[in-house]
């Protein structure tokens, strides 16, 4: 018997309420070994900062999610991942979510296969602080790399 | 026959809020190893669900007004195998059509004793049950005198992070279907109505509430 899938239809803009989750962006606790920040902004076409985006990230044994602030901002604790961390976007305006990854260096093989000018939108940059930044533009200049997976 | 991306375009200008955050360039399309990180299995379950996280009439002192429904059905695969211990959730617009949610601006009353927003894990037949309220319709700015037909959004968990879905449930006979560029961005007539859930006298109970059917489909594992 083979189903149709269902389709997807926008998150819309009224879930913060809707979707809680006790750990939500502490995927692990803090103390985790190898426990990195992860942040971001996320911005729409125009440049302007999505404050109705709701992110998501999954590795072995770790699921955390993080609704954007006014500002558009997001963040994360989560494990080191061994090669990049899944990161799925949905928002409103989005009928359907975006896939990237968050790499945390430019050798996965996988980046070799992107191209060149765009390779960058996949990696995050490194801070001081030893936290990680990584922003999600949806449209034009800098769009981030997203994937059909 | 089914269809093998019932999917929405991103790119759906009837749906204002498109044109600025549907991406331009074409997706890249990596190869997926049975070892990819997309295919683990989302641990989103530190947090229990409690026992009446699946009723969205019990979360208050009082009852909330509207009309009391229980919506419910299964979750599968494409391949028709019930997806068990899936995580679901719930939310909605009270029967007056207004979201508890600070950024809603709909003059329509708040109920203070619907929150909207509920949880439940399917069984082993992949079967969820809902106890709420029918929303109510309500006005959005997309367009002139734009309303959104009554909905519940749905999101759902597989055991991979692929098979994540989130999507709208509306309810049969809504006169406001043809006018939503949000329902009609799914192009094929048979995968929108896959969106509509089915009135079950079954499933209504005498002297209580209205039932309705609706299964959810998603992506077979890897
Ligand atoms: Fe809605």
């Amino acid at each position: 018997m083979a189903l149709t899938v269902t389709p997807s239809q926008t998150i819309g803009p009224f879930f913060a309420h809707a979707l809680p989750y006790a750990e939500g962006p502490y995927a692990v606790p803090a103390g985790h070994p190898g426990a990195i920040e992860l942040r971001g902004t996320v911005y729409d076409g125009a440049g302007a900062p999505v404050p109705d985006a709701l992110l998501e990230i999954c590795l072995p044994g770790v699921f955390g999610r993080c609704a954007t602030d006014a500002a558009g901002g997001y963040h994360f604790r989560t494990a080191r991942p061994d090669s990049y961390i899944p990161l799925l976007v949905f928002a409103r305006g989005l009928l359907k979510p975006l896939w990237t990854r968050v790499y945390l260096d430019d050798t996965d093989p996988f980046l070799a296969t992107v191209r060149e000018d765009r390779r960058g939108t996949l990696v995050a940059a490194a801070q001081d602080d030893g936290s990680y930044r990584f922003d999600v533009r949806f449209q034009g200049e800098g769009e981030t790399v997203f994937l059909a997976v | 026959m089914p269809v093998d991306d019932p999917h929405p375009p991103y790119l759906h200008p009837a749906y204002g809020s498109t044109v600025l955050r549907a991406p331009s360039e074409p997706l890249l399309a990596p190869k997926l190893d049975p070892e990819a990180v997309e295919l683990v299995d989302p641990v989103y379950g530190h947090q229990p669900v409690a026992e009446l996280d699946h009723d969205l009439t019990r979360q208050h002192a009082g009852e909330p007004l509207g009309e009391r429904i229980i919506v419910t059905g299964r979750v599968l695969d494409t391949g028709g195998r019930p997806v068990r211990g899936a995580l679901v959730e719930a939310w909605q617009a009270n029967a007056a059509g207004r979201y508890a949610h600070d950024l809603d601006q709909h003059p329509a009353p708040l109920d203070p004793n619907f929150s909207g927003a509920g949880r439940c894990l399917t069984d082993d037949d992949g079967r969820y049950r809902f106890v709420t309220i029918k929303p109510g319709a309500y006005p959005w700015r997309n367009h002139p005198n734009a309303w959104r037909p009554a909905h519940i959004h749905f999101s759902v968990f597989g055991t991979q992070f692929t098979q994540r879905l989130i999507t709208q449930m509306y309810f049969p006979g809504d006169p406001l279907f043809p006018f939503d560029p949000i329902m009609q961005s799914v192009r094929d007539p048979e995968a929108r109505a896959a969106l509509v859930a089915r009135f079950d006298i079954d499933t209504t109970v005498p002297e209580w509430a209205l039932g309705y059917q609706w299964d959810i489909v998603i992506r077979g594992e890897a």
